[in-house]
C-alpha cells in the first residue's frame, strides 16, 4: 500500500543544553500541498525544518522519508533524499552565472573531462522555461533582483530532482507583484506532486496558497488544521495564547519626567514615521516580529545608523546622535541582540570589558589607573553576582547570563539614564533572567529609563509599564499590559488589526 | 607547576616562546663554543634591535587586528631623509625628530586609508611600501648618502657600560611599549578594536583615530629603526629595508601575537625577534649558506605558529 504521506516526523525532541526546542512534534507532509508552519519567533519552526534539511541533528524520534526510515545527518544527505530547502538568506555564489549556480558542485562533463557548458545551458533553460522564468540562464546571479534569486535556487531545487521544497520566509523581500509570481510557481510545484512546507509570518498569505496549516508554540504543536476549516482568529490565538509560567518580578515604579521624545524618525524602507516618548522610571516594552524594525530603531536612537528625517529630544532639548560615541555622552546605553558580537570583546578580560565605555573616568592623561580599574570592576562584579574565577577571566569563557551582566555592568559604569536592552534575557537560563529583571527594577527605581526590546510576549507584558508594537517598520499600535493580551499584542505585530488601545 | 600557576594567564604563551629560544641557544652553544661568548651575544642584541624596534609598530598594529607591509619601505624614507638633514647641518637631534616625522606622517596616511577610506590593511600598506620606496628614490636620486659625524654613528656603535647603545634603545622602547600597550588608552583600544571592532564601536571607542595613531606608531617606530640602521652602515640607502616587514611580521607571530587580532604582548615579539636573531647568527656562524639559512627559518616560523594553534586547540 502507497503511503499518501511524502514526510512523516513522530515524536521528534531537540534538547539543546538547557533548552527543550522542540518537544514531542509530530509532523505529515502531503505530496502535492503547501503545508504552513506558524509560530512566534522561537516557537520551533527554525528547528524543525532544520532537522528536516540536516542543518541539526534530532535528539530522539522517528523521520519517514517515502516510507523510509531515515536519518538525516547532514544537508548533502538531505539533497540526496530530496529535500530542499530555500532559507531568507538565499544560497547562491554571487559571481557565478544562473547555470553555473544551479549545478554547483555536481557540474555535467564531457568525456574529456570539461564542464559540459552546452547541456547545462540546455538543462537550465528547460528548468526556467518550465517554471515560467524569463532569466538567461549565462547572466550572472549578482545582477538578479531577490526575487529571480529565489527563482534560481527553486530551479536549482527542481534540477536535484527533489520531492520536498521547504521555503523559509520566501515573500519577506519582495514585492506584491513577485509574490504573485512566486505563488504561481509554487502551485505548478504543487501540480508536479512536489510537497512544500511554507514558512511564514505574513497570515493573509496562508490562506491564499496554504492546504493545511501546523501551529507551534514552545517547541510544542498546538494545533494541525486543513486551512479551509480554520480561522485566522483561532490561529492567533493558539499561536499567542501561552500560560505565563514565568515569574515577573516587577516593581512598580512612579514614571517621572519625561527624558526622551522621538519625533517623526523615518528611514527609508525600514522606520516609518516614529514617534513616542519615554520617561524617567519607566520600562518601555517594544514588541514586534524580527525584522520589524525594532532593532533597527534602537540603532537610530544609538547613533548607530542615521535617521533620514526625524528629531530627538532628551530632557527637552534637541539633539543630535551622530555616533555611538555621543549617545554614550548623552547617557544612552545600548545592549545589543547579540552580546558575543557586539556586546564583548570576549578575548577581553571581563575587567576589561566592563572599564571599556567608560573608561574615561579612570584614565590621567591617557593612562589607565589600574587601582581604580579593579575597584571598579570588582564593585560590579559582586554587586551584579557575576560568577568568575577573576576579574582577568576572559569573556568568552563566561556563562551567558554572566556575560549579559558584564554587558549591563558596563553601562552601569557609565551612569546611563536610558538604557536600551535589545533581547535581554535571550539565551539565558531562568534564574539569571529572573536577576537581570530585579537589575532593570532596581535602575528604574533609580529614575533611569528603559526600552526593551523582547520578542518574548511575556517577558514583554510581565515588566513593561506600557508597550509599542512595531509593524513593518510602523509603530501599529500602544498598550497598556494591564488592558491587553498576548492575542492583541501578536495580532497588531502581524499587522493584523491596526487598532490602537 | 606551581611556578606557572603564579605567572599571570596573560604572560603564560609567553613561556613557551622563550623554552625556544633557550633551546635554540643551546643547540648552537653545543655546536659551536664560540656561539656563547660575550662578544657575539652582544652583536646578536646589536643585529636584533632594529628588527625588534620595528616589530613593536607591528604588535600593535596586529593586536589591532590590522597588518603593516610597509615597514621596510618607510623605514628607508625616513632613513634617506634623515641623511638629508644631516648634510643640511641640521643638528642631530633635529635630524632624528625629521626622520621619526617623515615615518609617523605615513603611517598616519595609512591609518587615514584604511580608517576612512576603508581600505583593507593589507592594500593601503601594499600601497604605501611602493609609495615610501619611490619616494626614498627620489629623495637621493637612487644613491645611497653617506658619511656622517662621529657623534651620529656614536647611536648604532657606541657603547655605554659595555652595552650597545642600541640595545638600550631597544630596551627602552620595548619598555614604554608594554606599558602604552597594557597601561593606556591607546594600548587598550588596540586590543578591543583587534578583538572585535563593532563592539568597540558600540562602546564609544573612536576608532578611526585609533587606527590612526596605531599606524602611526608603526611608521614612527620604523623612522627610529631608520635612524639606528643608517648610523650603524654610515650610509643612509633608499634601497635599504626591503623584506624588514616578514621579519617583524614574523617575531611579533612566534611571540604569539594572533593575526586575527585582539591577542598579543610585547614580551612575546621581542622573544620573537632574539629567536629570528638567533638562528641568522648561529646559522651564520655555522657557515650555513643563506640559501638554506632562509628555508630553515621559514620552517620555524611555520613551525612556531603550528604548535602555537595545536596548544591553542587542545585547551578548548
Amino acid at each position: 500500500m502507497l503511503n499518501e504521506y511524502l514526510l512523516e516526523m513522530h515524536h521528534i525532541n531537540k534538547i539543546y543544553p538547557g533548552v527543550v526546542a522542540l518537544d514531542d512534534v509530530s509532523f505529515k507532509l502531503k505530496a502535492g500541498m503547501v503545508h504552513v508552519l506558524l509560530g512566534e519567533n522561537g516557537a520551533g519552526k527554525s528547528t524543525l525544518i532544520k532537522i528536516i534539511s540536516g542543518a541539526t541533528l534530532k535528539s530522539q524520534g522517528l523521520i519517514i522519508l517515502d516510507n523510509e526510515e531515515v536519518d538525516i545527518l547532514n544537508p548533502r544527505e538531505a539533497l540526496d533524499l530530496g529535500v530542499a530547502t530555500i532559507y531568507q538568506e538565499l544560497n547562491l555564489v554571487p559571481q557565478l552565472t544562473v547555470a553555473e549556480n544551479i549545478y554547483l558542485g555536481r557540474e555535467p562533463v564531457t568525456k574529456s573531462g570539461l564542464i559540459d557548458q552546452k547541456r547545462m545551458m540546455q538543462d537550465v533553460t528547460e528548468i526556467l522555461n518550465s517554471l515560467g522564468a524569463n532569466i538567461p540562464p549565462e547572466s550572472k546571479v549578482s545582477s538578479l533582483g531577490i526575487a529571480r534569486q529565489q527563482m534560481v535556487e527553486i530551479a536549482k531545487a527542481i534540477s536535484i530532482q527533489m520531492k520536498i521544497l521547504i521555503l523559509d520566509e520566501p515573500t519577506s523581500a519582495l514585492s506584491h507583484h513577485e509574490i504573485e509570481q512566486l505563488f504561481s510557481v509554487i502551485r505548478k510545484l504543487k501540480e508536479n506532486g512536489i510537497g512544500i512546507i511554507y514558512i511564514s509570518h505574513r497570515l493573509e498569505e496562508i490562506f491564499e496558497i496554504g492546504d493545511c496549516v501546523t501551529v507551534l508554540r514552545d517547541g510544542k504543536v498546538m494545533g494541525n488544521f486543513p486551512v479551509e476549516s480554520v480561522k485566522l482568529s483561532e490561529l492567533i490565538r493558539l499561536m499567542a495564547d501561552r500560560e505565563v509560567h514565568d515569574h515577573f518580578p516587577k516593581q512598580e515604579a512612579k514614571p517621572g519626567a519625561e527624558i526622551l521624545q522621538v519625533e517623526h524618525i523615518s528611514r527609508k524602507g525600514i522606520l516609518h514615521d516614529i514617534s513616542f516618548s519615554l520617561h524617567k522610571g519607566e520600562i518601555l516594552g517594544i514588541s514586534g516580529l524580527m525584522g520589524s524594525g525594532r532593532t533597527e530603531l534602537a540603532r537610530v536612537l544609538f547613533g548607530v545608523e542615521k535617521a533620514d528625517t526625524g528629531t530627538i529630544f532628551l530632557n527637552k532639548k534637541e539633539v543630535r546622535i551622530d555616533s555611538p560615541r555621543e549617545a554614550i555622552q548623552n547617557r544612552i546605553a545600548y545592549l545589543s541582540e547579540d552580546r558575543k558580537v557586539q556586546g564583548l570583546i570576549l578575548k577581553m578580560s571581563l575587567e576589561n570589558n566592563i572599564s571599556l565605555p567608560g573608561i574615561k573616568g579612570i584614565t590621567v592623561i591617557g593612562i589607565i589607573r589600574k587601582e581604580a580599574e579593579h575597584r571598579l570592576a570588582g564593585r560590579y562584579v559582586n554587586e551584579l553576582h557575576i560568577k568568575a574565577t577573576g576579574l582577568d577571566q576572559l569573556a568568552e569563557s563566561l556563562s551567558g547570563g554572566n556575560q549579559q551582566k558584564v554587558v549591563i555592568a558596563k553601562w552601569l559604569v557609565c551612569q546611563s539614564d536610558i538604557f536600551i536592552f535589545d533581547e535581554p534575557t535571550r539565551g539565558i537560563d531562568v534564574a539569571a533572567k529572573v536577576e537581570i529583571y530585579h537589575l532593570m527594577n532596581q535602575l528604574t527605581a533609580r529614575g533611569a529609563a528603559i526600552i526593551m526590546i523582547s520578542s518574548e510576549l511575556p517577558e514583554i507584558m510581565g515588566m513593561s509599564d506600557r508597550i509599542l508594537v512595531i509593524s513593518y517598520g510602523r509603530i501599529a499600535g500602544e498598550f497598556l499590559p494591564k488592558y491587553c493580551s498576548q492575542e492583541n499584542l501578536l495580532e497588531c505585530a502581524l499587522g493584523v488589526d491596526h487598532a490602537v488601545n | 607547576m606551581q611556578l606557572i600557576e603564579r605567572i599571570p594567564v596573560y604572560y603564560r604563551r609567553q613561556l613557551g616562546t622563550l623554552l625556544g629560544l633557550l633551546g635554540l641557544i643551546l643547540i648552537f652553544w653545543i655546536m659551536t663554543p664560540y656561539f656563547l661568548t660575550p662578544s657575539n651575544l652582544l652583536n646578536i642584541a646589536r643585529q636584533t634591535s632594529i628588527n625588534a624596534i620595528i616589530a613593536i609598530g607591528l604588535t600593535f598594529v596586529i593586536i589591532a587586528g590590522g597588518i603593516d607591509l610597509s615597514v621596510g619601505s618607510m623605514l628607508a624614507f625616513a632613513g634617506v631623509v634623515t641623511a638629508g638633514a644631516l648634510n643640511l647641518g641640521i643638528p642631530i637631534l633635529g635630524s632624528m625628530i625629521i626622520g621619526i616625522s617623515v615615518g609617523f606622517l605615513c603611517g598616519a596616511v595609512n591609518g587615514v586609508l584604511i580608517a576612512w577610506g576603508h581600505l583593507p590593511p593589507f592594500i593601503a600598506t601594499l600601497g604605501m611600501m611602493s609609495i615610501a620606496r619611490g619616494a626614498a628614490l627620489l629623495f637621493t636620486g637612487g644613491r645611497p648618502i653617506s658619511g656622517f659625524s662621529v657623534s651620529f654613528r656614536f647611536l648604532a656603535e657606541g657603547d655605554f657600560l659595555s652595552l650597545p647603545i642600541p640595545v638600550y634603545i631597544m630596551i627602552g622602547l620595548y619598555v614604554v611599549g608594554h606599558f602604552v600597550l597594557t597601561r593606556t588608552k591607546i594600548g587598550r583600544y588596540a586590543y578591543a578594536i583587534g578583538g572585535n571592532e563593532e563592539a568597540a564601536v558600540l562602546s564609544g571607542v573612536p576608532v578611526k583615530i585609533y587606527k590612526l595613531i596605531i599606524y602611526g606608531i608603526s611608521g614612527a617606530l620604523s623612522g627610529i629603526a631608520a635612524i639606528l640602521l643608517t648610523a650603524r652602515l654610515n650610509s643612509a640607502q633608499p634601497i635599504a629595508g626591503i623584506m624588514y616587514e616578514l621579519d617583524a611580521i614574523a617575531a611579533a607571530v612566534i611571540g604569539g601575537t594572533s593575526l586575527m587580532g585582539g591577542e598579543g604582548l610585547l614580551i612575546g615579539t621581542l622573544i620573537g625577534a632574539l629567536i629570528m636573531g638567533v638562528l641568522r647568527n648561529g646559522l651564520n656562524i655555522l657557515g650555513i649558506s643563506s640559501f638554506i639559512q632562509q628555508t630553515i627559518i621559514g620552517t620555524v616560523i611555520i613551525l612556531a605558529v603550528l604548535i602555537d594553534m595545536f596548544l591553542k586547540r587542545r585547551k578548548k
